[in-house]
């Protein structure tokens, strides 16, 4: 009961945080907090499964985030016609080409038996060999696509869909990429794992940053649709006004908090769909398993589970969850942006929130969201407030003053930092520990 | 004639900045390497210690060239190394005082470690950002080049151009110099034996009566050494961004796990594979042929195996290759659980 009163405590103290913001600052940006305080919490939720049930290490959180929001890209945007005409399905067809290379040097590698030696040769021409056919098959109808109306499209497109598709699409990408990912590498051990899944979130970023045909590239895709209406369509229905007249504020606040506020309400039923599946999921037998194989693997090996299969498993599972996450991310944002995806941003900081928030609890993870997004956004004014303050005895010629002011943005990544460092050190089990089932 | 072209293009374009940037990879790499085989954890905040050691040699040659202390056509940044190796180091064992110690103690696990190594991270990275801000700092002064390439060509009548910048040279050399330092260190002196001592096996090395305390130190005495050392000739041949360094900090892991983690030699050799095949990978071959092939047999197109876009992501690529094929790396590194 205890345990309840906590974490109605917590949160009751989160809203009442972002309240404030509402009252002091404006409704606007509480809103636009509060949504994507519920992003990072999916996120988290992502991460928590893996690394709170399961004791799996991934680092590759911006990678499958940024999957998500390719999603939005395939599922929504209208297709370039002339692109097909000028030979996307050749692309397509290299890339299908290059990978069968691949699988064909893995068969090599597994069933054949050829020695070592000859494996590595026969491996290394075969995936050469792959690569520069899809290289001969794709360059030229990549360079055609790319100039198609480059300030405007110069891409494939999508298939024009309603834009809420792309969530779940999102995460199915990102599971199936997940797949592959943690069928290679989930053998390796817990640190190699992290550095592993890091590069690879990378790798991919580097090729959404470079291939322009398919995500466009550094240009972005900028206005995706939306799932709720426009601002300016809201401007002018008759009952936006009366609100208008009622609240006494101007219309076009009111109609951004109506667009922010209808995306809350989605937001708030996937994450609470998302929070009693995994509950239910962390209750039931399975969840019990993954705890027993977290704690102790080989005991769990010896009771006859199958720890590869599973941690696939929850690995698929974890990296889908933070897909739609991605995928909502884009669509809030309105547009893609390959180079807003960093890893201190969207790999770390979602770290710190499941650590902050208490791993293998998924209220903690939601709570961590919560406030380390909260105090990510916040610490910037906060920065300069507590810079303001201790500076001023000091005039404002002053140079050191005016350096100060200056920097004190980059206060909020001690702020996080000490914070984790914080809680590790003296509540390693976070603002709401595990229960112990 | 011809070949000797295509072989000084080569050299110009691949080897001196192959070397160079793989040295800089190379220290950072070493840094990595002896954390992990004497601590037992996969330091994240190797990047941000590597800026905070640029980010001293940065103030401090400021500090100099404002007192018009100048040493000729000599790098400032080079005089003042000594003096930000030591606030490195400081910080260094400040940051182990204060946060590592406490794990080291309660013998955590290696993936609590490598979580804490990222608060760490965040707090340098902070840190930095807020004295020196997060502007683009270039602190190259002094001579450019110590061979230009109209010299060259006038030199030697050839018709492709060889240019060796000063940093690279300074690079090399210096790298030359702290590596013998290091292997002197850790295979002829006491000190150093007792430390590979203790990283084999921590029970037997306390039996044996050596202070695990002093071996902490050392160690972190060399970590930031060859951290502030590694950043600043990056910093110098580059140019210093606090934001590169954290970016920095994976292909110095690839390096790190492609030589084989926990063993000196494997670092070095994983830095010039990662640097090599960096460059070998996105150089555009076409004006090597040029010089080879007769003009019926030039093909068209660049002739790039991927794009320049591509470069750093080339060693990520690398690193995840070794990690599914090999492990534990060219040489076989430690495994630690």
């Amino acid at each position: 009961m205890q345990d309840k009163q906590h974490i109605i405590l917590l949160f009751l103290s989160m809203f009442i945080l972002i309240a404030f913001v509402g009252f002091f600052q404006s409704w606007n940006l509480a809103l636009t907090i509060f949504n994507l305080c519920i992003i990072s919490s999916i996120m988290s939720l992502g991460i928590n499964i893996q690394w709170g049930n399961a004791g799996i290490v991934n680092f590759g959180v911006m990678g499958f985030a940024a999957l998500g929001g390719l999603a939005n890209i395939i599922v929504s945007m209208p297709p370039t016609a002339k692109a097909w005409d000028a030979g996307a399905i050749y692309i397509l067809f290299g890339i299908v080409i290059f990978i069968s290379s691949i699988i064909f040097s893995i068969l090599v590698w597994l069933k054949s038996g050829l020695s070592k030696k000859k494996k590595y040769i026969i491996n290394f021409l075969l995936i050469i060999l792959g690569y520069f056919l899809m290289r001969y098959i794709i360059d030229s109808p990549i360079k055609a696509i790319e100039a198609i109306e480059p300030a405007k499209t110069g891409y494939l497109g999508g298939l024009d869909l309603p834009v809420i598709i792309s969530w779940p699409i999102g995460g199915l990408l990102a599971a199936f990429i997940a797949y592959f990912i943690g069928k290679i590498s989930l053998g390796l051990r817990s640190d190699y794992l992290a550095i592993a899944t890091l590069g690879i979130s990378e790798i991919i970023i580097y090729i959404l940053k470079n291939e322009d045909w398919l995500s466009r590239g550094v240009k972005n895709v900028n206005g995706l649709p939306r799932p709720v209406p426009y601002e300016i369509d809201l401007q002018s229905e008759p009952w936006v006004l009366e609100l208008t007249k009622f609240f006494n504020i101007p219309v076009s606040e009111i109609s951004s908090i109506i667009v922010k506020l209808s995306y809350s309400c989605i937001f708030l039923v996937i994450l609470i769909g998302i929070l009693l599946l995994l509950e239910i999921a962390q209750k039931s037998p399975w969840g019990r398993m993954m705890r027993a194989i977290r704690d102790n693997e080989v005991s769990a090996n010896a009771m006859g589970k199958d720890i590869k299969t599973r941690h696939l498993q929850v690995f698929v599972i974890g990296s889908a969850i933070i897909g739609i996450a991605g995928a909502m991310l884009t669509t809030l944002d309105g547009q893609f942006t390959p180079v807003t995806y960093q890893p201190l941003r969207f790999t770390f900081l979602i770290w710190i929130m499941v650590i902050i928030g208490g791993s293998g609890n998924n209220f903690g993870s939601i709570i961590g969201g919560f406030l380390i997004w909260f105090f990510w956004v916040q610490s910037e004014p906060l920065g300069l407030w507590f810079i303001s303050q201790i500076t001023t005895h000091i005039s404002d010629a002053n140079i050191i003053k005016s350096h100060l002011l200056e920097n004190a943005a980059h206060i909020r990544l001690i702020f996080m930092g000490m914070i984790l460092l914080i809680t590790l050190r003296f509540a390693p089990k976070g603002l709401i520990p595990e229960v112990k089932r | 004639m011809e070949f000797l072209n295509s072989f000084i293009l080569i050299t110009n374009y691949i080897i001196f900045p192959g070397l160079t940037y793989g040295s800089q990879l190379a220290l950072g790499a070493l840094g990595i390497t002896i954390v992990y085989t004497v601590l037992r954890f996969s330091n994240f905040a190797h990047g941000e210690f590597m800026s905070f050691g640029t980010m001293s040699t940065i103030i401090l040659t400021w500090v100099f060239l404002d007192s018009n202390i100048k040493f000729g056509t000599f790098p400032t940044a080079i005089i003042v190394l000594p003096l930000s190796i030591i606030f490195t180091i400081i910080y260094c064992l400040l940051v182990d005082k204060f946060v590592f110690k406490f794990y080291r103690q309660q013998k955590s696990k290696s993936v609590i470690a490598l979580i804490v190594s990222i608060g760490v991270m965040f707090f340098t990275g902070g840190l930095i950002r807020f004295i020196i801000g997060p502007g683009d700092k270039n602190f190259m002064d002094g001579e450019r080049f110590i061979l230009k390439a109209k010299d060259f060509k006038m030199l030697t009548g050839f018709d492709e151009g060889l240019t060796i910048k000063s940093t690279q040279g300074v690079t090399i050399i210096l790298t030359i110099i702290l590596v013998v330092l290091l292997f002197w260190f850790l295979n002829k002196t006491k000190t150093g034996k007792s430390m590979r001592a203790y990283s084999d096996n921590q029970e037997l090395a306390l039996l044996s009566g050596i202070n695990p305390e002093r071996i902490v130190v050392i160690t972190w005495i060399i970590t930031g050494t060859l951290a502030c050392v590694a950043g600043t000739l990056y910093g110098l041949d580059k140019s210093y961004k606090p934001f590169t360094y954290l970016h920095l900090v994976l292909p110095i892991f690839a390096a790190a796990i492609v030589g084989g983690v926990g063993n000196p030699i494997g670092a070095i050799i994983g830095g010039f594979v990662i640097s090599f095949s960096e460059l070998l990978i996105t150089f555009a071959y076409k004006k090597f042929f040029f010089y080879i092939l007769t003009d019926n047999f030039l093909p068209n197109g660049l002739l790039q195996i991927l794009s320049t876009d591509y470069k750093i992501a080339v060693s990520f690529i690398i690193l995840v290759l070794v990690l599914l094929i090999k492990p534990t790396g060219i040489y076989k590194g430690k495994i630690i659980e």
